[in-house]
């Protein structure tokens, strides 16, 4: 009989088989989507346990906390309150996360941990979440959010380290108190305010004509191609045909030939259009890909969450690269022609000039520090792209230099320090008089430390009245 | 190294594993969400178990040394190793569960010697097979008298305890059957006729298997429990398979019995849910059904996957909703209220996984892996046809239960409502396992004293 036994066994053998790989199955192949599956409340249990990491801010102060009560069960909360609504989001049980707190999620949880010692697997060490650090800075954002909110409903700044790249200010005005959005009437408040949308970053989120500031972009094509020089002429009048269609200049006024660093400094845009138009889409292109358009951004930051730049002239009324022929080059030359931009873009643009043409890569968060203080990530700067020969940079920065100087950006001066910027004002379709006011701009001009781009939405006036008062106060602040 | 000094040493690693094992439990204790009785009181006396239950082995073990010097080193040690990884397991899920197994154990193993010095000689049993087929066949539909629990008829209620006659029972058709087909064996293989190429048996030695097709019938229908069924059925075609050596009448069985199940099953509500379950268990209807829903299968598949390959550690498994004050006690473990209901029996393995992942399981199956292989080895090693059938069959009957429950666990097969040896808590399991083991021991003490001899 002892043939049939051992066959019998060859069977057990069969079946002990098929039992691991049916374990297997759920422990390694079909893992993921049962630990993502919505109705799976386990890792919203084991969540509530683990001490969510704090992001800080540059000064050290908490920007988000989890606090234990007595059931063990740590929530959520914003010490700052609504001033880092964004870039900082929120996370909570019920509603998920958003903005920071997501992309930095598996940090906050501890997932990135590695589980140092078997021993602590199998003691199964309670999950500690990491700390993040930013360089967010309190006082900069607050000031920020308070001199938008007094000039018009809504707007945004950024203020960017050149050097680094590292984020200083992201302010999104109106924003919303990351504490309350968990009761239902708020959120639901918040969703449903069309006008304001207090929920989007717009630092990052739903980009709009740049107006006067794209012109830093097209003078650094201009100059970095050798087709131009600072003192290169170009006509000044206003009513010059661009695309068939006159172009005027702010007032109508004429200019008549004039050199590149004046059309700057004056905001001069016939003479910008026409450099448009004589570089032609395919540099435009290549300079905007460089300064980062088209693509969305490299931020530590959700994707889905972030817009890229782009130019969506009408017709078709999308999206279009910038060679495509429903593009103006003129008009896009000049920040319009349907360029829809992100304050987070422009202010790129401002840090790619000031750190002598290296465009690094913008990051919110510096290190990621566990509970013991010991770095677990530290985020180097990183060259983004080289956007210019440091020469024309150089050239650029004097040409910006001069329009806070002398030019439309003179409200942006700080007195002992010298300011490099440029305005912007562009109409949008609520009337004639209503334009979204920027400013761009770097300090100290010949030492960089600070980009910034700020925007206000939907106001009467100018860029160089509005916006650049705003980003002297913040540049100011930064300074300090 | 004679036979009993190897299982001394064998012993060493389930010594080892039951002090890691509670060293690890005591560590992690202070987790709020862990335990289904939510007491974090770390008595003292928890951590003696361990302790009680090293001396219940070694004093096994002495009574081995006494009793079957011959017997298989190993089959004690992987038992005791089983017994003493459940053990940690439920002192994980509650204390006061696991006071209880351990007490259980000691009846256990008080049964075990018993079992050793009563049937020295087994061949007595063969005497009174009829009897013990009929008592077998009693003890599973006596259940059928009380009330059943998630559909099936599997236990009954004295008091607070709870039994389950169907563990015993398996012992007592499986000693049945080794006799009966010892007897048979030649004149069903020899006497018969072949029809298509399939040899079919006289109908006075076919009759009785067939009682016993119709016995697995009627308790399908009668106890409504399909695990039961599959178990009971498949130990009877091992054992006539090793008996016969004819695949074909494997082939008519495993049919038959399809057929069975399929026709009978079908109508029976709960087997009907249980398979449901069985084919869609993330189905959002069936998994908020109160009855006879999904959710303890999905929670379970879930538990498995949050263990991933490595498991989430000792003790981390997370049995039991936060602050939830209607869900207090292991009672309540129904849908909504229990994270994984049942985890100390059913579900014990989701809970094994969860907490040591595929690795811990891994280890796990290859433990009842070599136990099984060192069953067969003795029904090989046995000299006379009894033994080696009932070899045969002890160790089917328990491949069979480990693949039913693991198997239903990790949706291979439906759920049913059998336990898990010597890991899973349940009186009735570890003492009918423990007798088992007992039985597998005199077998191979004759086996080896046997062959020692002939040499």
């Amino acid at each position: 009989m002892n043939k049939p036994i051992a066959r019998l066994f060859l069977v057990a053998l069969v079946m002990f088989g098929a039992l691991l790989v049916s374990t297997s199955w759920w422990t390694v192949l079909r893992a993921d989507d049962l630990n993502h599956d919505t109705a799976n409340r386990r890792e919203i249990i084991r969540a509530q346990k683990v001490r969510r990491g704090t992001i800080y801010a540059a000064d050290g102060s908490a920007i988000a906390r989890s606090t234990r009560d007595d059931e063990g069960v740590y929530h959520r909360t914003y010490p700052q309150g609504r001033r880092f609504g964004h870039p900082i989001g929120y996370s909570y049980v019920s509603l998920g996360q958003t903005e920071l707190e997501r992309e930095r999620d598996d940090d906050l949880t501890g997932l990135t941990n590695a589980i140092t010692t078997t021993f602590d697997q199998l003691i199964g060490k309670a999950r500690e979440g990491d700390d993040v650090r930013t360089a967010l800075d309190p006082k900069a954002q607050q000031l920020a959010l308070d001199e938008i909110a007094r000039v018009g409903q809504s707007g945004a700044a950024v203020a960017l380290d050149p050097r680094t790249g590292a984020v200083k200010v992201m302010a999104s005005a109106p924003t919303y108190d990351p504490n309350t959005i968990t009761d239902k009437k708020v959120r639901n408040a918040a969703l449903q305010d069309d006008k304001n949308t207090p929920l989007v970053n717009r630092a990052v989120q739903f980009g709009a004509a740049p107006g006067s500031t794209f012109k830093v972009v097209t003078s650094t094509a201009a100059i970095d191609t050798g087709l131009f020089s600072p003192q290169s002429t170009i006509n000044g009048d206003s009513g010059v045909k661009i695309s068939a269609v006159p172009l005027a200049n702010d007032f109508n006024q004429d200019f008549g030939p004039i050199d590149l660093r004046t059309a700057l400094v004056k905001s001069v845009n016939t003479a910008f259009a026409q450099v448009g138009e004589k570089l032609g889409k395919r540099t435009m292109k290549r300079y905007m890909e460089r300064f980062g358009f088209d693509r969305k951004p490299q931020l530590d930051y959700p994707k889905d969450s972030m817009s890229a730049s782009v130019v969506a002239p009408n017709p078709p009324g999308h999206a279009v690269s910038p060679t495509s022929r429903f593009v103006d080059v003129g008009r896009m030359a000049i920040g319009q022609g349907g360029l829809q931009a992100t304050p987070l873009q422009m202010a790129q643009v401002a840090a790619a000039v000031a750190n002598g043409g290296k465009l690094m890569k913008p990051h919110i968060t510096t290190r990621v520090v566990d509970r013991d203080g010991r770095t677990v990530d530290t985020l180097e700067p990183q060259v983004q792209s080289e956007v210019m020969k440091p020469s024309t940079a150089a050239a650029v920065t004097d040409m910006m230099v001069g329009v806070v100087q002398s030019g439309t950006g003179t409200k942006a001066q700080i007195p002992g320090i010298q300011v490099a910027g440029k305005t912007g004002t562009a109409e949008t379709e609520f009337g004639a008089k209503i334009n979204d006011v920027w400013f761009i701009g770097f300090a100290p001009a010949d030492n960089p430390r600070i980009a910034v781009a700020v925007t206000v939405k939907g106001v009467v006036g100018f860029g160089g009245d509005l916006a650049a008062p705003i980003a002297r106060d913040l540049m100011d602040e930064l300074l300090k | 190294m004679s036979a009993r000094n190897r299982e001394l040493f064998a012993l060493i690693p389930a010594a080892l594993l039951v002090s890691a094992g509670f060293a690890a439990v005591f560590l992690s204790r202070d987790d709020l969400l862990g335990g289904l009785s939510g007491n974090n009181q770390v008595s003292n006396l928890s951590l003696t178990y361990g302790a009680i239950f090293l001396g219940l082995c070694v004093a096994a073990h002495l009574v081995l040394r006494l009793t079957l010097p011959n017997a298989d080193p190993y089959l004690f040690p992987l038992a005791a190793l089983l017994a003493s990884f459940g053990l940690v397991e439920i002192y994980r899920i509650d204390d006061g569960l696991a006071r209880l197994q351990a007490q259980w154990f000691v009846i256990g193993l008080a049964l075990f010697t018993a079992t050793i010095v009563l049937l020295r000689d087994y061949r007595k049993l063969e005497r009174y097979r009829y009897l013990i087929a009929i008592g077998g066949i009693m003890l599973l539909l006596l259940p059928r008298a009380f009330s059943p629990v998630n559909g099936a008829y599997l236990s009954i209620q004295i008091g607070s305890l709870s039994v389950q006659p169907a563990e015993f029972a398996k012992i007592a058709i499986v000693v049945f059957l080794a006799s009966y087909l010892r007897d048979t064996r030649q004149l069903l293989v020899t006497a018969g006729r072949r029809v298509m190429g399939i040899t079919v048996p006289p109908l006075k030695h076919f009759g009785p298997m067939l009682v016993v097709w119709g016995s697995a019938m009627l308790l399908l229908f009668f106890i409504r429990d399909i695990g039961s069924s599959v178990m009971f059925f498949g130990a009877f075609l091992a054992m006539l398979y090793v008996a016969t050596d004819r695949l074909s009448f494997v082939v008519v069985g495993v049919v038959t019995f399809g057929l069975g199940a399929y026709l009978v099953a079908g109508h029976i509500g709960h087997i009907a849910d249980r398979i449901d379950a069985w084919q869609d268990p993330f189905n959002p209807e069936l998994l908020n059904r109160l009855q006879g829903g999904s959710y303890q299968l999905a929670q379970g598949l879930w538990a498995q996957a949050d263990g991933g390959v490595l498991g989430k550690g000792f003790g981390q498994a997370v049995l039991r909703l936060s602050g939830d004050p209607n869900c207090p006690t292991l009672a309540s473990s129904t849908v909504n209220c229990s994270l994984l209901p049942a985890p100390h029996t059913d579900f014990i393995y989701a809970v094994i996984v969860n907490e040591l992942g595929l690795v811990g399981a891994a280890g796990l199956l290859c433990v009842y892996l070599l136990l099984v292989q060192r069953g067969f080895k003795i029904a090989m090693l046995a000299r006379d046809s009894f033994s080696k059938l009932l070899a045969t069959g002890l160790t089917a009957v328990f491949t069979l239960q480990v693949f039913v429950i693991v198997g239903g666990v990790t949706k291979l097969i439906p759920l049913t409502g059998v336990t898990l040896p010597f890991v899973s808590y349940g009186g009735s399991s570890v003492l009918a396992n423990f007798v088992l083991l007992a039985l597998l021991l005199l077998v191979s003490d004759r086996a080896r004293r046997e062959a020692e001899l002939a040499t």
